[in-house]
């Protein structure tokens, strides 16, 4: 694991970290930037989240989706089952000054997650902004509506399969 | 057949033109032209340096413009500045109805002349989709020389009653594209004047 | 450095709020808005709207309040000053934007009043969304700087400095990029964060009536906006910040300009103590305005100088540094009472900071290469060119396809002006980014706004919002 190897390592914590036990973890970046990345399974998640909210990482700074329709096969570690969908919460510890991700599959027949809202209420928004984006609904959020398109909007933009809406411009030939 | 015919219908077109209802224009459009009225409608960037021309270095204040009315009813110029979204566009063409004739709109900046880098599904590609666009200010964004030199273009257009004939005979906005001004290569130094 | 020491976490056996219990208001089908909806424009927004209390179930009650955080049931019921039993005519739900002079943007807020008072608040935003993040997976990581720096455009560096240090680390260069680029980088983003604050001191002073503030303030960012020009050529929205270092080298003759920079402002920033910290007007609008509460901050996930006004020292130039700010000295201004005071005072410190900030790094700023002399990364010299078929070969690549960046993801979180900005690229090993997100600090900064304006009058609510200095670019990016 060098600097210069941005390549994930695959690293089963299983005796450091008791709770995330049975949730594959690895670390992106090399050591002196790298972030640990957790992939709990959706059942998991909730669970996870409370567990890691407990050792002290109090904010969540951001939570967004990912649509891997065109590259379903990312390197992911061992035991992921890789969805269409991905949900990455990214949390900040401010006692111990260190950052987490997590990263949950969510498949496409069936798009729903639990909300982080009761635990990080701060999600509010970003969870909007990623059911508006990409179809993605989350359990128990109280308010899951549009937030950046208009209500009555049609289709969830970010997706892979929703076009980008380039009207044609003349001389223009560059990038799709 | 005197000289105020029709004025009750038609404001200032009903006076037949003589000598002294021409003068009476020229005054009305003078005037018009060195007090026209933003309504403030700044969106994004070219918000930042729409204020910029207003702040003291650039001072749109010596051309009467100071005063951005946050009411579009006592409101004569709408500078569109920034990025209409899909959302944004009823209430840009709500605050264009809301203005009192005669009234004109000045685009500022690509996004808001023709959708600019982002031409995707979430911006309205160029203002005039929604509302008759008069003069076209380009750059990303714009700066303050630019938004000046339209600012002073649709005065003359004013103060020479182009405008509002040509208004009338297409319904449409004047469609002026001026040139981007790059500012000054040797900056001008503000004094540390106590 | 504050952490809590009783677990902040309810015990999940028990449910947050049991509905039942609480006599829960009518389910929310979201359309019907009781009478008032033949008043509504064309702008009507549906399910965004507030609904009348009545219509509101208890959950979402409990969030517009504020409560929801980490409170018991019980705790959530003392909150004391809602009436029990609302009659309707007595309160009234206002429109406030999206075209408003104290908005800072296209935010709009609808909100409920009781006479003058703010009971409940919902910003209702997406007045400028721009598919920034879709039109950023067509661009490729050259091109990607245009676009993002004009997400947060009153801070475009730190835009584009969290997107490069993002696309770096999936390069894996991090630790290569020479340290004069470094330095560069911080000077830039140093200067924006004074530029930045400048002008929040303008809308700030103008939202509360020193309108000559407004003035001031630009006043002063025109001298800053100029050193800006000189080195990138333009005043806003450079892109000057790109993966591998910068764009082009400091011009000669620019420590003349950062100088005389240095030299103008402290004087200027006296004149505005005493335009305002000191004054009785200006105390008494902020000060016990818009108050929020460290767990909350936290709660909500708010960052940048709303958590250091409650007295959070969090500050990622110290904490997480990134570039070279652990060789830097300087102090992380905090607040205590989570005011809107406090907020104002922070960002007038924090330009001070800055200063001391840029001298530091006039003093120590080395000579080198202003980016990575990488070729598949950085395009060559323009004169090269000429004499090279490879530097011409690399040249055309990297400016029609683009470099190619490794599979992998990668999370870049730096301190802007407003909070923590973050890019999180996940890359497919194509020049354009797979999905590119970036964490604005404006858009969780807002969701703050209903529980600072609860309470308070209308004119505070303009407070609140100015205190929380908003970029609606960032929010809706």
């Amino acid at each position: 694991m060098t600097d210069t190897d941005a390549s994930p390592v695959s690293d089963t914590q299983g005796d450091e970290t008791p709770e995330l036990h049975g949730c594959p973890t690895w670390t992106v970046g090399g050591e002196q930037h790298g972030q640990q990345v957790v992939f709990p399974d959706r059942d998991q998640y909730l669970a996870v989240a409370k567990a890691l909210a407990d050792e002290g990482f109090t904010i969540c700074v951001d939570l967004c989706g990912v649509d891997y329709l065109e590259h379903l096969d990312r390197p992911l570690p061992a035991g992921v089952v890789p969805e269409r969908f991905e949900v990455v919460a990214n949390l900040v510890d401010i006692g111990n000054r260190r950052r987490i991700r997590i990263r949950v599959q969510v498949p496409e027949a069936d798009p729903t997650v639990a909300s982080l809202f009761d635990l990080h209420p701060g999600t509010e928004s970003p969870e909007r902004e990623t059911y508006d984006m990409f179809g993605i609904e989350f359990d128990g959020h109280p308010d899951l509506t549009r937030i950046l398109m208009p209500e009555d909007w049609v289709g969830h933009p970010l997706r892979k399969d929703y076009d980008p809406g380039r009207i044609p411009v003349q001389f223009k030939e560059a990038n799709a | 057949m005197g000289i105020v015919n029709n004025v009750l219908d038609d404001g200032l077109g009903g006076l037949t033109h003589n000598v002294i209802t021409g003068k009476l224009e020229t005054i009305v459009n003078w005037s018009r032209s060195r007090s026209s009225w933003p309504a403030s409608f700044g969106l994004a960037c070219c918000a930042i340096e729409m204020m910029a021309t207003g702040a003291a270095h650039y001072d749109i204040s010596r051309f009467g413009m100071e005063v951005f009315r946050a009411s579009p009813r006592q409101a004569d110029v709408m500078i569109v500045a920034g990025r209409v979204s899909q959302k944004m566009a009823p209430v840009l063409r709500q605050v264009y109805d809301q203005m009192m004739e005669p009234k004109w709109v000045i685009s500022m900046g690509v996004c808001a002349s023709s959708g600019g880098m982002f031409n995707n599904y979430a911006i309205v590609q160029g203002v005039d989709q929604v509302v008759p666009v008069d003069v076209y200010a380009p750059g990303c964004p714009p700066t303050p020389e630019t938004l000046i030199h339209a600012i002073e273009t649709l005065h003359g257009l004013i103060e020479n009653d182009e405008i509002l004939r040509r208004r009338a005979e297409t319904g449409a906005g004047a469609n002026i594209h001026v040139e981007q001004i790059e500012t000054g290569s040797t900056p001008v130094l503000l004094g540390a004047k106590r | 450095m504050s952490t809590t020491e009783e677990p902040l976490v309810d015990d999940p056996a028990t449910p947050l709020i049991d509905e039942s219990k609480l006599g829960a208001s009518v389910a929310d089908d979201g359309d019907d808005t009781s009478g008032y909806a033949v008043f509504i424009p064309n702008t009507y927004e549906g399910a965004q709207l507030l609904k009348p209390r009545s219509e509101t179930t208890a959950r979402e009650l409990l969030r517009e309040v504020g409560s929801v955080l980490r409170m018991s049931e019980a705790e959530a019921a003392k909150l004391g000053d809602l009436p029990e039993d609302p009659d309707e005519d007595q309160t009234m739900i206002i429109n406030m934007g999206p075209q408003h002079p104290s908005t800072h943007g296209v935010l709009r807020l609808m909100l409920e009043l009781q006479g003058e008072q703010v009971l409940r608040c919902k910003p209702i935003i997406g007045y400028l969304h721009t598919g920034m993040e879709k039109t950023a997976e067509q661009l490729t990581y050259m091109q990607g700087g245009t676009n993002v720096t004009r997400m947060d455009y009153l801070s475009p560096f730190n835009n584009e400095l969290a997107f490069s240090m993002a696309t770096e680390q999936l390069l894996g260069i991090t630790d290569d990029i020479p340290e004069r680029a470094t330095w560069i980088r911080m000077l830039m983003s140093e200067l924006n964060r004074m530029s930045s604050h400048l002008l929040f001191m303008a809308t700030n002073g103008m939202d509360l009536g020193a309108v000559s503030m407004m003035i001031y303030g630009w006043r002063e960012r025109e001298e800053v906006l100029r050193f800006f020009q000189e080195v990138t050529g333009l005043r806003m929205n450079h892109n000057y910040i790109r993966p591998g270092g910068v764009a082009a080298d400091l011009p000669a003759g620019w420590r003349d300009g950062v100088l005389r920079l240095l030299d103008l402002l402290p004087e200027r920033l006296e004149e505005y103590d005493i335009l305002m910290t000191g004054q009785p007007i200006w105390r008494e609008r902020l000060q016990g305005v818009g108050v929020i509460t460290p767990n909350e901050a936290l709660a909500l996930g708010a960052t940048g100088p709303i958590l250091r006004s409650t007295g959070v020292e969090w500050d990622l130039r110290r904490d997480l540094p990134y570039l070279k700010y652990d060789e830097l000295e300087f102090d992380i201004v905090v607040g205590s009472y989570g005011d809107a005071f406090d907020r104002y005072a922070i960002r007038l410190a924090e330009i001070r900071e800055s200063m001391e900030l840029v001298r530091q790094i006039l003093e120590r700023m080395p000579q080198g290469d202003y980016r990575i002399q990488d070729k598949k990364v950085t395009p060559p010299p323009r004169a090269r060119i000429d004499e090279s078929m490879e530097a011409l070969i690399h040249h055309f690549k990297i400016f029609t396809e683009g470099f190619k960046v490794p599979e992998g993801e990668a999370y870049v979180g730096i301190e802007s002006p407003r909070g923590e900005i973050g890019c999180y690229i996940a890359s497919d090993g194509s020049p354009n980014p797979y999905r590119m997100h970036m964490r604005d600090p404006s858009f969780t900064n807002i969701q703050c706004l209903p529980h600072m304006m609860r309470g308070g009058l209308v004119a505070d609510a303009v407070a609140v919002i100015s205190s929380v200095d908003p970029v609606l670019g960032g929010v809706d990016r």
